[in-house]
């Protein structure tokens, strides 16, 4: 088993604590999309508001436990303001990042290489993949964004 | 309280001899799913290396002896919830889910219409709901709604308003959630008075106290074994005997009819009417030897322990935490279960669950399968622990020091 102290990284915490870019968009101009993880309750809304290419602001509102609120705010902070192909490739090594092979949970075989060092403050919740049952609250998000954008072709 | 020897129901359950991780299982999940003495899986084994043949067609010794088994716990079910007429009033099925199934898509096909109405309470476990959605949406009748009060209990003023003109009330007689214990006698006589029939969700209650379908004059009743020490796999539909001959087949198959022609079938006009294929014969037996196993405690005995336990344990949460941690249910243990579920103050509960399993504490976070109430008392999900026959005051102890650390980490 792993510890507490895997999961529970001082980051997250505060991403926890003091989420950021919480809140409502006004809809329009700004697109909203829910996503919910029946297993736990947890409900999620992202508004973004995206332009000329950009996401030019995100905000999230809903409830949820402290590894998908504070992912959410990580990646709040991660897109705001970046350029759309930017956006999708940060989802992209995220998603890799949550990405457990059963031989790796066997401790087999090393982890599929992610840079760690591009993901910045979002590597901390790189230990939420040895509590498999909470790698579902880590990606609500990011599932949640991906629609999003899909919904609105960007 | 004296007599009663929970020590030696936890020596009878190998599983609450795990290690987690350094810790001793602190076992407080059994609404969940109650863990399984040896008495029960030695039955089974013994079944399956001494008697395991198909039932109802052999007529060798073995498919005799397997015959004799199933029907012997067919029988053992009955007269536990004191069924009148056992052999003819017992169903086994998958579950309490499956029982519910079988409730709305045979008898509630075979009798509602889109003018009828029944009744159910905001306090339901989906097994309780979703059926009766499914049936509604296909003949469109209306359902209506027992609310519950701030006091965490039935409201029942308006129910012989909600019950006029309705064909059916069917509610929990213990919440899984809240721990309320729901007034069944009561809930049947104001049913019967007003020409309805009462269904009652017995999945929690039948384990935690005596269960008595003549006493509280009940049409219908569903449980599910593994909530009683005995094996997942199989649970129990009771309906009187003058009802469930009226009702027509569930699911279609072998074993379940009287004849059968190229042109269509006759079905068997016994309970195995309700029993298509192969059933489930060595749980049937595990299920007999919980019963057993529950009767030589005393249901009344493992009520009793069970009360005490509920009490030290919200008395010594309210002391300890002082409204860090609030209990979402009544707090008169005569009202209620050994069911907690736990609102720690800014600690999601899948956060609290995560860090209790550190400790080696079972708890289930989440909306326990009844979304409508956790949305009546607008809580997202709750930390449930919850007592079975084996716990100890103890386990209480190792989980109040997991909730220190949980406040700890999050305060
Ligand atoms: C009150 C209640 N009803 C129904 C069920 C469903 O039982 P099962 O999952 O065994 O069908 C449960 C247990 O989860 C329950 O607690």
């Amino acid at each position: 088993m792993s510890n507490l102290e895997d999961l529970y990284r001082e980051i997250i915490l505060d991403h926890y604590r003091s989420p950021r870019n919480r809140g409502e968009l006004p809809t329009p101009p700004a697109h909203q999309v829910e996503g919910f993880n029946p297993l736990c309750g947890d409900e999620i809304t992202v508004y973004i508001d995206v332009s000329d290419g950009v996401l030019q602001d995100i905000k999230i509102a809903g409830h949820g436990c402290s590894i998908s609120q504070s992912s959410a705010s990580l990646m709040s902070a991660a897109v705001k303001g970046k350029p759309v192909s930017d956006v999708h490739a940060t989802i992209d090594s995220f998603k890799r990042l949550m990405t457990v092979h059963e031989s790796q949970l066997d401790d087999q075989v090393e982890p599929e290489p992610v840079d760690l060092r591009k993901l910045g403050e979002l590597a901390a919740l790189q230990g939420v993949v040895k509590f498999p049952v909470r790698i579902k609250c880590a990606t609500l998000a990011w599932n949640t964004l991906t629609q999003g954008l899909s919904e609105l072709n960007a | 309280m004296s007599s009663y020897d929970a020590q030696r129901v936890r020596a009878d359950v190998p599983l609450l001899r795990r290690v987690i991780d350094g810790h001793p299982i602190t076992y407080l999940d059994s609404a969940s799913t109650a863990l399984t003495p040896r008495p029960v899986i030695e039955a089974m084994s013994r079944y399956y290396e001494t008697r395991h043949a198909n039932v109802h067609r052999g007529v060798y010794t073995t498919a005799e002896e397997a015959t004799a088994s199933y029907e012997g716990a067919r029988v053992a079910a009955g007269v536990f919830i004191n069924a009148r007429h056992p052999a003819q009033e017992i169903v086994f099925t998958k579950n309490t889910t499956e029982s519910f199934n079988l409730l709305a898509k045979s008898w509630g096909r075979a009798n509602l219409t889109s003018s009828d109405a029944i009744v159910l309470s905001e306090m339901e476990h989906h097994a309780n709901l979703i059926p009766w959605f499914q049936l509604r949406d296909e003949i469109g009748f209306s359902i209506r709604f027992l609310p519950v009060g701030e006091d965490f209990r039935l409201d029942l003023g308006p129910l012989d308003q909600l019950l006029a003109g309705a064909k059916l009330l069917s509610v929990s007689a213990m919440s899984n959630v809240l721990g309320t214990i729901n007034p069944v006698a009561t809930l049947s006589a104001a049913a019967h008075a007003a020409g309805a029939l009462i269904a009652v969700d017995a999945a929690q209650s039948v384990a935690h106290g005596v269960t008595d379908v003549q006493e509280t004059d009940v049409d219908f009743l569903c449980f599910s074994a593994h909530k009683m020490m005995g094996p997942t796999g199989i649970g129990v539909f009771y309906a009187k005997r003058d009802i469930i001959a009226n009702m027509p087949p569930f699911l279609g198959g072998g074993g379940m009819i009287a004849d059968v022609r190229l042109d269509g079938y006759t079905p068997a006009t016994g309970v195995e009417r309700f029993e298509a294929g192969t059933p489930m014969i060595a749980e049937a037996v595990g299920l007999h030897a919980a019963l057993r196993y529950l009767d030589n405690l005393g249901m009344s005995a493992i009520a009793e322990h069970e009360r005490a336990l509920t009490a030290d344990a919200l008395g010594r949460l309210r002391e300890r935490f002082d409204g860090r941690v609030r209990v979402i249910g009544p707090a008169d243990v005569h009202l209620r279960g050994g069911v907690l579920s736990l609102d720690v103050a800014g600690v999601h509960p899948h956060d609290v669950a995560q860090v209790l399993d550190q400790h080696g504490v079972c708890v289930r976070p989440g909306h326990h399968c009844a979304k409508p109430l956790m949305r009546r008392f607008d809580l997202p999900a709750t930390a449930r622990a919850s007592f079975g026959a084996y716990s100890l005051t103890t386990d209480t102890d190792v989980l109040l020091d997991g909730l220190d650390h949980v406040l700890e980490l999050f305060g």
